[in-house]
């Protein structure tokens, strides 16, 4: 049992998944749980906004009769309604028309141990979210700034059975902490954000003053010109970029000729090196540095997997049929990953750099042509000219038009990798750690006024 | 085969008049109203949910709060998908709980659960008035709430003809499947991906003050992309249907939609665009279809005037504005020329945010977003009426909500999203898209929505589209490709020099608007005409690898 009774112990767990292959007719049935507390607390103009509770348990029954297979959610538990979802998940199944990929359901696995659960996660407090926060509010205050910002953490477990005898179960939590400082006349902005597993390792006083910082230095923005410029990108605006290429690793549609990794005339560029030889990415569910879930959803085992190393493509994601169809084993997905890094400090990359821009993060990332990973999206939040090896000055902040494969192969210098929050919107994202780069020939193509 | 296509594009739009399915699309967005045409219920609130709402409410003010809502939901959706001739998914999904929403000493507290029982209202009304004082110790300024009339048994449900649900799971797979093979039939296409997808919500909605709403939503998705790879494997291109919007409506919509007829245009859309020529950048006029324009109208003119954007509540992840401050740009900002009407509402039927009330009990309004070019008014909630209250006594206007809010789930709290948020037609006269292109001599005409990014302030964007063709003197010309326009917003509306009438207006829209911190994800519509831009910035998306 959780901690704080508040979701699924391994015996409730079972107990429900049992009675759903007990009520199951199918051929074949699985059953998924998702049960889990969620906190978070919001602050806007340097006091609380909106917070939130929420306890919340889901169940998804997939049925299969032969090929024909179906699924149905519910979150309720009583007898009734865990009859219903089975008998609704039976009943699409067998209108359906048959799935020729459909896999049928795996039988008991080996999972690797991985344990990213935290009582001090789990047991967390609207009055400790409250006092985490008055530590970047305070500050904020004192400078005659406006802060903001997102605190939002999940603890809870995850859960797959079938009738072929699998059953998996595993405790996960998760924090997020991002925040932004505004001036008071709207000329300068700063940011700071991480995530963790344990509370305890998250210190927002920190944040808070390195956003603080960046929002004092960033006041009054002059122009630069667009075009290709050299580039110090912190790690949050590298695990930005990169997450876009992780994000495109399915064998399939590299094998169907519509990806980047699809090679011309037919295959894929699996063996070839297409990014610099200094790159090396790979996901592994027992690396404490980037802790994830052991299993997937249809209950395979997150193995350690490496996709890039030395920069050459070692791996595609293949799910169960396509790996059967090309006699392979299914990888299943990385769900967090690591880059490696080098020795450069970030001061080390702005001391080398006659004329370039240093980077915080990037904003609405949006995809503009999938055959190069071509994305658009913006910096934001601290953008600053370097010249002659300093930071000079503040610069408004620059539309981009890049793709991290030209960036992957244009690199200069790279830092320690640390662990960042992924995500655009400041979610409970898989964990990503990633180093910073000094980066050649970035294309920015507009000036945007947003401060 | 240009006029071909200039006659084929005027076919798209009227049909996508028809899309909506009711005459006079345009009647119900100015006129007063209370609630929505022909969806109010003569049944009463449902007693059971009242009941447990009652008691939420009673343990909340037991405990201190000095106001309270609670709101009792289930969401129940079915998506299927498919690709070529196998189906990907068919699935089901249930989400019920609740949320009770409280102030204490003007702090906000939420909390959520689950477990719709007579015991858990209680724990988790008192749950969120704890997080309330738990927050309260850094209150600056405490939360106020504008005045709003008491509904004491509103029932409200969405203009519906047929329920999705009760259309048997092997009518719509032969149906995408239909669709699949029509696309198929083209020559060059290699892939198609076709889903429907469908939501009905259960929104029970209770106050403090005595207002109790029952509304039930819908909402259908009929969708597909095609994709033809070149013969060499050195080029893909996909399309996707544009042409078709969600709406708030039944499986009718899907049959009005007429996915299978539109699908060989598809399919040749795509085939096309592997041989398009490739764009030279440079300044051009544009022509914006609306099936396009309507994403252009979300980024730069819905999403900026939103107030808690533009106050800094959501500087942390979607941004603030650049209507800062708000005394400097209300009833004196020119967003466009005076022909440029804006308006923000929640009543046309079918459209995705219409409803009855919004999330805390108010009757959305029909309001001026932009009034002869002007910036006039911004979205509001109640807690947001009142910053403006200053503004609209010195117009002589009512401090009130707008009714814009909104929560996606019983289990996330409501705060401000957007209503229904669309240009007008041209007041005067119908003008013809015909017109609008009789007036470019080198230009684009840009068809369905495509890639989009804009900054956290909403001036500075860029926009793909899914088919581009070429202007010349006033002639459509071939297709173009790797096209992608950036705009600042204030020139970008101030360049538009002409916009289509009445026979050129089209609801568009989509799932999945994110916005707040947990994201909260919103269904929206924009209706639009046909718009002109002058000499607008278009850059060369591809790259060689």
């Amino acid at each position: 049992m959780g901690s704080t009774n508040e979701f699924l112990s391994e015996d409730e767990a079972r107990r429900i998944t049992d009675r759903v292959l007990t009520l199951s007719e199918a051929d074949h049935c699985r059953a998924n749980l998702s049960s889990a507390m969620d906190g978070n607390t919001r602050f806007a103009q340097n006091q609380m906004s909106t917070s939130g509770d929420i306890n919340n348990t889901s169940l998804t029954v997939t049925s299969a009769f032969g090929l024909r297979v179906a699924s149905s959610t519910t979150n309720r538990f009583d007898d009734e309604s865990l009859a219903q979802v089975v008998r609704t998940s039976e009943e699409l199944a067998r209108l359906a028309p048959e799935d020729p990929e459909y896999m049928g359901e795996l039988g008991p696995q080996s999972y690797p141990d991985s344990d990213s659960y935290y009582p001090t996660t789990a047991n967390l407090e609207p009055e400790e979210r409250a006092r985490a926060i008055a530590e970047v509010t305070e500050q904020a205050v004192a400078e005659d700034l406006i802060s903001t910002g997102f605190l939002v953490h999940r603890s809870g477990a995850s859960c797959v059975a079938t009738s072929s005898g699998l059953f998996a179960y595993g405790l996960d939590s998760r924090v997020n902490f991002t925040t932004t400082v505004r001036t008071e006349d709207g000329t300068g902005s700063g940011w700071a954000g991480t995530s963790v597993n344990d509370w305890a390792d998250l210190n927002t006083r920190e944040l808070g003053g390195i956003a603080v910082s960046k929002a004092i230095q960033s006041r009054e923005p002059r122009d630069v010109e667009p075009g290709r410029w050299t580039v110090v990108m912190e790690p949050t605006a590298v695990g930005n970029m990169v997450n876009l290429m992780v994000n495109q690793l399915s064998a399939r549609a590299a094998d169907e000729g519509r990806s980047f990794f699809s090679a011309p005339g037919g295959g894929t560029k699996l063996g070839e090196q297409f990014i610099d030889e200094r790159v090396t990415i790979h996901s592994d569910p027992q690396d404490p540095r980037i802790h994830s879930t052991p299993f997937s959803g249809e209950g395979l085992p997150n193995r350690r997997t490496t996709w890039v190393e030395n920069g050459v493509l070692r791996e595609l994601n293949y799910d169960r049929y396509w790996a059967e169809q090309n006699d392979r084993e299914p990888t299943g997905f990385p769900s967090g990953w690591y880059m490696e890094g080098g020795s450069d400090t970030l001061e080390q990359m702005i001391a080398s750099t006659e004329r370039g821009l240093l980077l915080t993060r990037f904003w609405y990332i949006r995809g503009v042509d999938p055959r190069t990973i071509l994305f658009t999206g913006l910096t934001r939040d601290g953008t600053f000219l370097i010249e002659n090896g300093q930071i000079t000055h503040p610069v408004k902040n620059l539309r981009w038009n890049e793709t991290p494969i030209f960036m992957l192969n244009n690199i200069e210098m790279m830092g320690a990798p640390v662990r960042i929050s992924s995500g655009e919107s400041a979610g409970l994202t898989p964990a990503v750690v990633v180093p910073p780069l000094k980066v050649r020939d970035f294309a920015f193509t507009s000036i945007s006024d947003a401060i | 085969m240009k006029r071909r296509d200039f006659l084929r594009n005027s076919a798209i739009l009227a049909a996508g008049s028809s899309f909506v399915g009711h005459p006079g699309l345009l009647d119900g967005i100015l006129s007063p109203r209370v609630t929505p045409d022909g969806v109010l219920s003569a049944r009463r609130a449902d007693p059971e949910r009242r009941a447990l709402a009652m008691r939420a409410l009673g343990a909340a003010e037991d405990a201190g709060a000095e106001y309270a809502d609670v709101r009792i939901n289930t969401n129940r959706n079915r998506g299927i998908s498919t690709r070529e001739r196998r189906v990907l998914g068919v699935s089901d999904n249930v989400t019920a709980g609740f949320g009770v929403r409280v102030l204490v000493d003007g702090t906000w507290g939420f909390a959520a659960s689950g477990v719709v029982t007579d015991d858990e209202v209680v724990r988790i009304a008192r749950r969120a008035v704890a997080q309330a004082r738990a927050n309260r110790a850094a209150q600056r300024q405490p939360v106020e709430l504008a005045p709003a009339p008491v509904e004491p048994d509103g029932v409200w449900t969405s203009p519906i003809r047929t329920d999705p649900f009760d259309i048997p799971i092997e009518e719509k797979v032969a149906y995408l499947f239909e669709a699949n093979e029509a696309a198929l039939g083209v020559g060059g296409v290699q892939f198609v991906n076709s889903s429907l997808f469908f939501l009905r919500e259960e929104k029970f909605f209770a106050n403090s003050e005595g207002t109790v709403t029952d509304q039930t939503i819908y909402r259908t998705s009929p969708s597909m992309s095609v994709t033809a790879v070149s013969s060499d494997g050195s080029d893909f291109q996909s399309r996707s249907s544009t042409d078709i919007a969600p709406m708030a409506l039944g499986w009718e919509h899907v049959i009005d939609s007429d996915l299978v007829g539109l699908a060989p245009m598809f399919a040749e859309d795509a085939v096309e665009k592997l041989s398009a020529r490739s764009v030279d950048p440079g300044q051009y006029d544009l022509i914006l279809l609306p099936t396009h324009l309507w994403l252009t109208i979300h980024e730069s003119i819905a999403h900026p005037t939103e107030l808690d954007r533009i106050m800094g509540f959501e500087a942390n992840y979607a941004g603030t504005s650049f209507i800062s401050p708000v005394d400097e740009y209300l009833g004196s900002f020119q967003y466009g020329p005076e022909f440029m009407n804006v308006v923000g509402e929640r009543s046309t039927p079918g459209a995705l945010s219409s409803v009855g009330w919004d999330d805390e009990g108010v009757a959305p309004q029909d309001y001026h977003i932009v009034r002869d070019g002007i910036l006039d008014d911004l979205q509001t909630t109640r807690e947001q009426a009142l910053w403006l209250a200053d503004h609209y006594r010195s117009q002589g206007r009512e401090v009130r909500s707008h009714g814009n809010s909104y929560a996606q789930s019983w289990a996330d709290v409501q705060f401000q999203r957007m209503p229904n948020v669309n240009l007008l037609p041209y007041p005067d006269r119908d003008v013809t898209l015909e017109e609008l292109v009789d007036g470019v001599d080198r230009g684009i005409l840009i068809d369905g929505s495509g890639s989009f990014s804009i900054d956290q302030q909403r001036y500075n964007s860029q926009y793909g589209g899914q088919v581009f063709r070429e202007i010349r003197n006033g002639r459509l010309e071939g297709m173009l490709k790797d096209v992608a326009y950036q705009i600042r917003t204030p020139e970008f509306w101030n360049a538009m020099d002409l916009c289509g009438g009445e026979s050129t207006y089209f609801v568009g829209g989509a799932f999945g608007d994110a916005k707040g911190q947990p994201a909260q994800s919103n269904a929206i519509s924009h209706g639009c005409p046909a718009t002109r831009h002058r000499d607008v910035t278009v850059i060369n998306t591809a790259r060689s690898v």
